[in-house]
């Protein structure tokens, strides 16, 4: 826990804040709409005799008055998923649509992934790329168990990810009668990198037993290689989402400062219903692009959650 | 010779690659692969699921036999983890259909529908074989059980010699 101290002149009500991330965390989850309405999945906890309570900010999450929210019919059947709540705001935040095609670069376990697939109706294609092979088994069980048919698995490297396999043009014309979704850019790309996960503390209390500065400096350097790659592979116009489980700055505004430095993007300003801090522009010896106070910083005293961290880019000037 | 030569040999089923399923018989290129009419026929006949529910969805081959579906089109082959979710299993005497298919597909389906009780329910997601008092078909039935007011398929069952099978996949199983 002392590893949070740092944070002290970042962080309002700092008391607040080093208590709230010494509870545990409420269980939440997300009402999966891919295999059943809200109202369905609500009548369904409702009969099984498990209580819950609405979130105002969105309609499919909900907090469960039980610790394992994955022994209910609801679960077995995929209409619920536990998913943390500041979990869920970063596909909500990039927003995809119906037909769009988007790509998840970091999905495993793929919580986001199935969450972009239901906001866009399973319609469309995600391109959910995980680079660790040991994590692809839980993405790939995850995206089925919640009926997921729009999402295709990869498993590269993001920050030299090639479009090659969804940018050939078939010479077979066996396939007139549906439509190829071959393209050569993403509408949509979400960047939830690896990161040092010091807002997962409340989840897992050992979360900061191993943190040190060199891993920081070190993870910062494979999200800048990633959150350019997006930037890069996502159509002008098209919108990038960065988000990230951890308080460090390294690992928030100092990526944002530096791809935005290096690539052909802006920041723009979201709402989300939930209480946030700005993100900084000035950190020990450091300052940041001033538009980094677009991002928003959301706090475990802010909204009872775990830590979390999300910005959203336009791409292009 | 290298193993990029073409060949003279008929094409075969690649395990590393999905390749996308041919139309009809006439357009099929690789041995036993299943067409997508005939899949689509299947999945009629055996639950009456309208032919039409898989308009706007391609079909897929990895693996010998494991069709996998797709929303939408993309160009064939490709190599990737995964395309879609996982549908059925072919080239074997009796076509089997996967847990998440049915979760997904089955409320459409309106024959060798079976609907438990809650308990006979529960045994079935537990991965229990239990007896089952059914006139119809043996083979596959989309398993039912009614939940928030309507029924809602379990998943796949196998019933043969009085029996209902459970191929409930272990990590799908529960204790409920």
């Amino acid at each position: 826990m002392e590893t949070l101290e740092r944070y002290e002149p970042l962080v309002e009500d700092f008391d607040a804040f080093r208590e709230a991330c010494g509870r545990s965390l409420p269980s939440v989850v997300r009402v999966n709409t891919i295999k059943a309405t809200v109202e369905r999945a609500k009548a369904a906890l409702d009969d099984e005799g498990v209580g819950r309570t609405d979130r105002e900010w969105s309609d499919a999450v909900l907090e469960l008055d039980t610790d394992s929210p994955g022994s209910t019919w609801a679960s077995f059947h995929g209409w619920i998923h536990g998913q943390e709540e500041v979990s869920a705001i970063p596909a909500e935040v990039l927003a995809p649509e119906p037909g769009e095609r988007v790509w998840d670069a970091c999905a495993a376990p793929g919580s986001k992934t199935t969450q972009i697939a239901a906001l866009m109706d399973d319609e469309g294609l995600v391109v959910a790329n995980d680079n660790n092979l040991g994590r692809l088994s839980a993405l790939r069980f995850n995206t089925e168990r919640l009926g997921v048919t729009n999402a295709v698995v990869t498993n590269r490297d993001a920050r030299n990810f090639s479009l090659e396999p969804f940018d050939t043009d078939e010479q077979s014309s066996s396939s007139s009668a549906t439509q190829s979704q071959n393209f050569e850019a993403f509408d949509r790309t979400l960047v939830d990198v690896p990161c040092s996960c010091e807002g997962t503390v409340r989840k897992n209390p050992t979360a900061l037993d191993d943190w040190n500065l060199d891993h920081v400096k070190s993870v910062a350097g494979v999200q800048k290689g990633i959150l350019r790659r997006a930037v890069q592979a996502t159509k002008e116009g098209g919108t990038v989402v960065y988000s990230t489980c951890t308080f460090a700055p390294e690992e928030n505004e100092a990526v944002l400062d530096h791809v935005l430095a290096e690539e052909d993007c802006r920041l723009v300003e979201f709402e989300i219903p939930l209480d946030s801090a700005p993100g900084i522009t000035e950190w020990q010896d450091e300052t940041y692009d001033e538009s980094v106070r677009k991002a928003k910083r959301f706090y475990p005293h802010h909204n009872d959650t775990g830590g979390f961290f999300c910005a959203k880019l336009e791409v292009g000037e | 010779m290298s193993d990029d030569q073409p060949t003279n040999d008929p094409p075969t089923n690649d395990g590393q690659q999905f390749d996308r399923l041919p139309e009809t018989a006439d357009e099929r290129e690789v041995e036993g692969r299943a067409t997508r009419q005939e899949v689509v026929k299947w999945w009629d006949e055996r639950f009456g699921i309208p032919p039409e529910t898989f308009e706007g969805y391609s079909f897929w081959e990895k693996g010998k036999g494991k069709i996998w579906i797709l929303y939408g089109e993309i160009a064939s082959p490709i190599r990737v983890e995964a395309l879609g979710m996982k549908f059925l299993r072919t080239r074997q005497e009796h076509w089997k259909p996967t847990t998440n298919a049915v979760q997904r597909f089955g409320r459409r389906a309106s024959k060798n529908v079976v609907e438990l009780t809650r308990e006979q329910a529960q045994r079935f997601v537990r991965g229990e074989t239990q007896e089952l008092d059914w006139d119809g078909d043996w083979g596959y039935l989309v398993a039912t059980h009614d939940l928030a007011g309507e029924q809602e398929p379990l998943g796949v069952g196998l019933f043969v010699h009085g029996e209902l099978q459970s191929p409930v996949p272990k990590g799908r199983q529960r204790e409920l």
